[in-house]
C-alpha cells in the first residue's frame, strides 16, 4: 500500500487550470522527485498536500485513510511536513539554534510555562542526536548558513514523527559541498523509512537522490521515470520540446576589452586579480557562497567598492560612486534574489511588467517628466515577444508570473536599452529548465556588449558562458575554457 | 482611475467582480448615502453654503494629509506636520506683528520655514539613519516647544508685550487675512481653492510623473530602486520637504482664518490628516497611499462631522466618530480584500 496516494486532483485559479486530475503515489522509504516547468502545477500540488490549499476535485489517501488538511498544522500533525525554499522563517534572528529547534514546542500548552536555558539546550541536543545532525545549539540563528537552516527544519520535522517530508528546492541557495551533506542526510532518512517528495530543478540533485522522477506538465503527471533516470528525456518531457544540446561552441572573442580590472582586491587582505571582458563575450564566475562573487559584481556596479585596483570601461577610467553612475556609463546589474533587488511588492505602484522594465529608464523615456504609459507598454510588449515571457500582457503584475518569467522581465529591463556591460548575479535562481534555456539564448544572442554572470552552480556556468572563471577566497582563479570548466562541473557532483 | 485599479477590476469572475466593485466604491457609496441621509433629516445640509463650509473646514486637514501621503509613498511617515502647521501659525503672526512685514514677505518666509523643517527631518532620516517615526516625533516635540519661546508662551495678537517688555507695533496684513477669509466668486472659499490646487498638483506629481513613480518605488523597494539608478536619498528628502512645505501652507491658512497666533492651534491636525491619508487607502480599493483618496478621506470625515453636528450630536463624540470611520475604512481595505488570490 502506498504511503500517500493522490487521486485525480484538480484545482483552478480563475480560468487557469493549475492541476488537472493529477494522480501520484509515494511509497514508504521512497524519494520521489517532482520536475516541472514553472506553472506546471508543482507548487499547487505541494500546497494541497501541506494544507494551504484545498483541491476543487479529487482526493488524497495517506496511510490508507482520507487526508484533507485544512490548515498546515493539521498536515504536520498527520505526519506530512513541508520544508520551504526560504528557510529564513524557520527560526528567529537573535534567538539561538536551540530555540529554533524547539520553537513549536514553545507554543504547545502542555509544555511547562517556564523555560530554562539548560532545558532548551538539553532537549535541542536530544533532537539533534535523534536526527543525527551536528548543529551548534547555542549559536545565533541568524549566523547559521543556509544549509544548516534546512537541517533545523528537517530536524523539527523528524521530532514531529513526520512520515512524508516535502522539500521545495532545498538546494537553491546551497553550495556544492553543502548540497552533498544534505544528500547524505536525506538518503539516511530514506533508509530509516521516510518518504520524501523532492522538488528541484537541478539534475545533480535528482541524479543523486531520486528513486523515481515524476514529470509534471500542464497540471498533470505526464510521465514517470524510474532509476536510472534518463534526464535528457525527462527534461524534454518537462518542457515539451527537444532540448538543443547544452550550448553552441564557445565563441572566441578578441579585440580590445570592454571592461578591465587590473590589480583588483575585493578585501584589503585578499589576493589581487585581473579581469578582462571583451565585446560579445559571456563570462561566468562560479564559486561557493561567500567566495566574493556578489561583492565583485557590486563593486563593478558602484553599489560597493574595490578595496584596491583600477577599473576601465572602453579604455577609460571607470570608478562609479553609485549604481546611478554605473548605469549612466552603460553598466547594468540584475541582482541576486530578484524579489529583493529588482521587483516592487505586490499591490504597490510599479508592480506591472511594463513598470518593472521602465524603472531604470524613466528619465530617458520620459524626458518631460510626465509618464505616458503607451511608451513603456510598447517596450514591455517587445520584451514579452523577444524573451517569450508568458503573461497576460504588459500591464499584468509581475506577481502573477512564475519565477522564470519574472527573471525574464528583469532581463528585459536591462535589454530595453543598449549597454556596454551586463552583470547578472544568480540569474537562474528558482528558474526552471525551460525558462533557463530561453534566458540563456537571450543572453547569448546579444553581441553588442559583454556579460558577466555570477552563479554558484557550475553546470549553469558551463551552459551559459563562453568562458568560466572560478572565485575563491575573494580572488579570481582563471579557469581555462573547456577542459577547466568541465572539471569544475564534475566537482559539483 | 489608475492602472493598478483597472488591472484588478478586469480579472474575471462575477462574484469577484462585484466584490471588487464594492471594495473600490465603498467610500463613495457611503458618502452618497450620508449626504442623502443628512439631507432627509435636515434639508439645510445640502445648502451650497453649508457644503462649502464643510470643504473649508476640511481644507487644512486635506492639505496636510496630502503631505503625509507623499511621505507614506516613500515608505516614511511624517509625525511633525501638526507641529509644523502650529509653528507656522506662530511664525506668520510673529513676522507680521513683531517684525511688521506684509503678506508678500510673510507667506514665502513661512513656506520656507516649513521646507527647512522638512529638510532637517530628511537629514535626520536619510543621513543620520534615524528611523522616520522617531525623527519626526522628536521634531514634533522640538517644534511644540520652540514655538513658545519667542513670545514666552503667550499667544500672538496685535499689542503683544514681548519678553523684553516692549510692545509689538505690527498688525495682521489685511491681504494676508484674505487667504483665509475671502471667496472666489463669493461662493468658493479661498482655502478650498488652495486645497483643490494642492490636490491636483500632488495627484499629477505622484500618479502621472516619473518623480511620482520613483517616490513610490522608493517606498515599495528601496534597494531595487537604488539598484535601478534611482536617487533614493534625494527622493526621500523631496518627500519630507514637500510634507513640511504643505504643513506650513496649512498653517498659513489657519493663521489667515483665525487672525492671531494661538498657542493651541493645530492640536488635532496631525491625527486628523493621518486619518485622512489612511482612510484614503480604502478609496478605490487601492490599499496604498494616494492623494486622491486622502482628499476624499478628509471630505468624508468632514461631511460626517458636519451632518452629525446639524443633528445636534454632542461635540465630544467627534473623536469617537473619526476613530470609528478609520477603523471601518481599514477593516474594509484589508479585511475584505483578503479573499483575493
Amino acid at each position: 500500500m502506498p504511503l500517500l496516494h493522490a487521486q485525480a486532483l484538480s484545482r483552478s485559479f480563475g480560468s487557469t487550470r493549475a492541476l488537472v486530475e493529477l494522480t501520484l503515489s509515494i511509497e514508504p522509504g521512497e524519494i520521489v522527485a517532482l520536475m516541472g516547468a514553472n506553472g506546471a502545477g508543482k507548487s499547487t500540488f505541494v500546497k494541497i498536500l501541506s494544507g494551504v490549499l484545498a483541491p476543487d476535485a479529487g482526493s488524497v489517501l495517506f496511510k490508507g485513510r482520507p487526508y484533507a488538511p485544512s490548515v498546515p498544522a493539521e498536515a504536520t500533525a498527520a505526519g506530512v511536513v513541508t520544508v520551504h525554499q526560504s528557510t529564513d522563517l524557520v527560526g528567529i534572528p537573535g534567538l539561538t539554534v536551540g530555540d529554533a529547534l524547539l520553537l513549536n514546542r514553545f507554543v504547545d500548552r502542555r509544555e511547562p510555562f517556564f523555560v530554562s536555558r539548560r532545558r532548551v539546550r538539553r532537549e535541542a541536543q536530544a533532537m539533534l542526536r535523534e536526527a543525527g545532525f551536528d548543529l551548534p545549539v547555542d549559536r545565533n540563528f541568524a549566523e547559521l548558513p543556509a544549509a544548516d537552516r534546512q537541517l533545523v527544519a528537517i530536524a523539527r520535522a523528524l521530532v514531529n514523527r513526520a512520515e512524508l517530508l516535502i522539500l521545495d528546492e532545498p538546494t537553491a541557495s546551497l553550495s556544492a559541498a553543502e548540497s552533498r551533506r544534505l544528500y547524505a542526510t536525506l538518503l539516511d532518512l530514506k533508509r530509516r523509512g521516510m518518504a520524501i517528495l523532492y522538488i528541484s530543478h537541478r539534475t545533480a540533485d535528482l541524479a543523486a537522490l531520486a528513486d523515481r522522477v515524476a514529470v509534471l506538465r500542464g497540471g498533470r503527471v505526464v510521465e514517470t521515470f524510474a532509476r536510472p533516470v534518463d534526464f535528457d528525456a525527462a527534461i524534454e518531457t518537462m518542457i515539451g520540446r527537444p532540448l538543443a544540446s547544452a550550448r553552441p561552441d564557445a565563441r572566441r572573442a578578441d579585440g580590445d576589452p570592454v571592461f578591465e580590472i587590473s590589480g583588483g582586491r575585493l578585501l584589503p587582505g585578499s589576493e589581487p586579480f585581473d579581469l578582462a571582458l571583451r565585446r560579445g563575450e559571456v563570462v561566468a564566475i562560479t564559486g561557493v557562497l561567500g567566495a566574493g562573487k556578489s561583492r565583485l559584481l557590486s563593486a563593478v556596479f558602484g553599489a560597493g567598492r574595490l578595496a584596491e585596483g583600477a577599473m576601465r570601461l572602453d579604455g577609460a577610467r571607470y570608478a562609479p560612486e553609485s549604481p546611478r553612475e554605473a548605469i549612466a556609463a552603460g553598466v547594468a546589474m540584475a541582482g541576486e534574489d530578484r524579489h529583493r533587488s529588482s521587483l516592487m511588492p505586490a499591490g504597490w505602484p510599479g508592480e506591472t511588467i511594463a513598470e518593472t522594465i521602465s524603472l531604470p529608464h524613466l528619465s530617458r523615456w520620459y524626458p518631460s517628466g510626465f509618464i505616458r504609459p503607451r511608451r513603456e507598454r510598447a517596450k514591455a510588449e517587445a520584451a514579452i515577444d523577444r524573451l517569450g515571457i508568458r503573461a497576460a500582457g504588459p500591464t499584468a503584475s509581475v506577481w502573477t508570473l512564475s519565477g522564470g518569467n519574472q527573471q525574464k522581465v528583469v532581463l528585459g529591463r536591462w535589454e530595453a536599452e543598449p549597454g556596454r556591460l551586463l552583470l547578472l548575479d544568480e540569474p537562474f535562481q528558482g528558474v526552471d529548465v525551460g525558462a533557463r534555456h530561453d534566458i540563456i539564448t537571450a543572453i547569448r544572442s546579444r553581441t553588442d556588449r559583454a556579460t558577466l554572470i555570477a552563479t554558484s552552480d557550475p553546470e549553469e556556468a558551463i551552459e551559459v558562458a563562453d568562458r568560466v572563471l572560478t572565485m575563491d577566497h575573494h580572488t579570481i582563479r582563471e579557469g581555462r575554457a573547456g577542459a577547466g570548466a568541465r572539471r569544475i562541473g564534475e566537482d559539483a557532483r | 482611475m489608475t492602472t493598478a485599479h483597472d488591472d484588478t477590476a478586469s480579472r474575471p469572475g462575477a462574484g469577484e467582480h462585484l466584490r471588487e466593485f464594492l471594495r473600490a466604491g465603498a467610500v463613495f457609496i457611503l458618502l452618497f448615502a450620508m449626504v442623502v441621509g443628512f439631507t432627509a433629516a435636515q434639508p439645510a445640509f445640502i445648502n451650497i453654503n453649508n457644503l462649502m463650509s464643510i470643504l473649508q473646514a476640511v481644507s487644512v486637514v486635506a492639505i496636510l494629509g496630502a503631505g503625509v501621503t507623499v511621505t507614506l509613498a516613500v515608505g516614511g511617515f511624517d509625525l511633525s506636520i501638526g507641529a509644523v502647521a502650529a509653528s507656522s501659525v506662530m511664525a506668520a503672526s510673529y513676522v507680521m506683528i513683531v517684525w511688521g512685514l506684509g503678506a508678500f514677505a510673510t507667506i514665502p518666509l513661512v513656506l520656507l520655514l516649513g521646507a527647512a523643517i522638512g529638510f532637517v527631518n530628511a537629514f535626520l532620516i536619510v543621513r543620520l539613519k534615524v528611523p522616520d517615526l522617531l525623527a519626526t516625533l522628536s521634531m514634533m516635540f522640538l517644534l511644540t516647544g520652540l514655538q513658545l519661546i519667542p513670545t514666552a508662551g503667550r499667544s500672538i495678537s496685535p499689542g503683544l508685550i514681548l519678553p523684553d517688555g516692549t510692545t509689538a507695533t505690527g498688525a495682521y496684513d489685511p491681504l494676508f487675512l484674505l487667504v483665509g477669509r475671502s471667496s472666489l466668486f463669493g461662493i468658493v472659499p479661498l482655502p478650498v481653492v488652495i486645497m483643490g490646487v494642492v490636490a491636483v498638483l500632488l495627484f499629477v506629481l505622484t500618479e502621472r510623473t516619473r518623480i511620482g513613480r520613483l517616490l513610490f518605488a522608493t517606498g515599495g523597494n528601496e534597494l531595487a530602486t537604488r539598484l535601478a539608478g534611482g536617487p533614493t536619498d534625494r527622493l526621500k528628502t523631496l518627500a519630507y520637504v514637500i510634507s513640511g512645505t504643505l504643513a506650513s501652507l496649512g498653517g498659513i491658512v489657519v493663521a489667515a482664518r483665525v487672525g492671531r497666533g494661538d498657542v493651541s492651534s493645530g492640536a488635532s491636525l496631525l491625527m486628523d490628516s493621518v486619518a485622512a491619508a489612511l482612510i484614503g487607502f480604502a478609496v478605490l480599493g487601492l490599499r496604498r497611499p494616494n492623494v486622491f483618496g486622502t482628499i476624499v478621506g478628509a471630505v468624508f470625515v468632514g461631511v460626517l462631522l458636519n451632518g452629525l453636528t446639524m443633528l445636534n450630536a454632542p461635540y465630544y463624540a467627534q473623536d469617537f466618530v473619526k476613530g470609528a470611520v478609520l477603523v471601518g475604512a481599514l477593516a474594509l481595505t484589508y479585511g475584505v480584500a483578503r479573499g483575493r488570490a
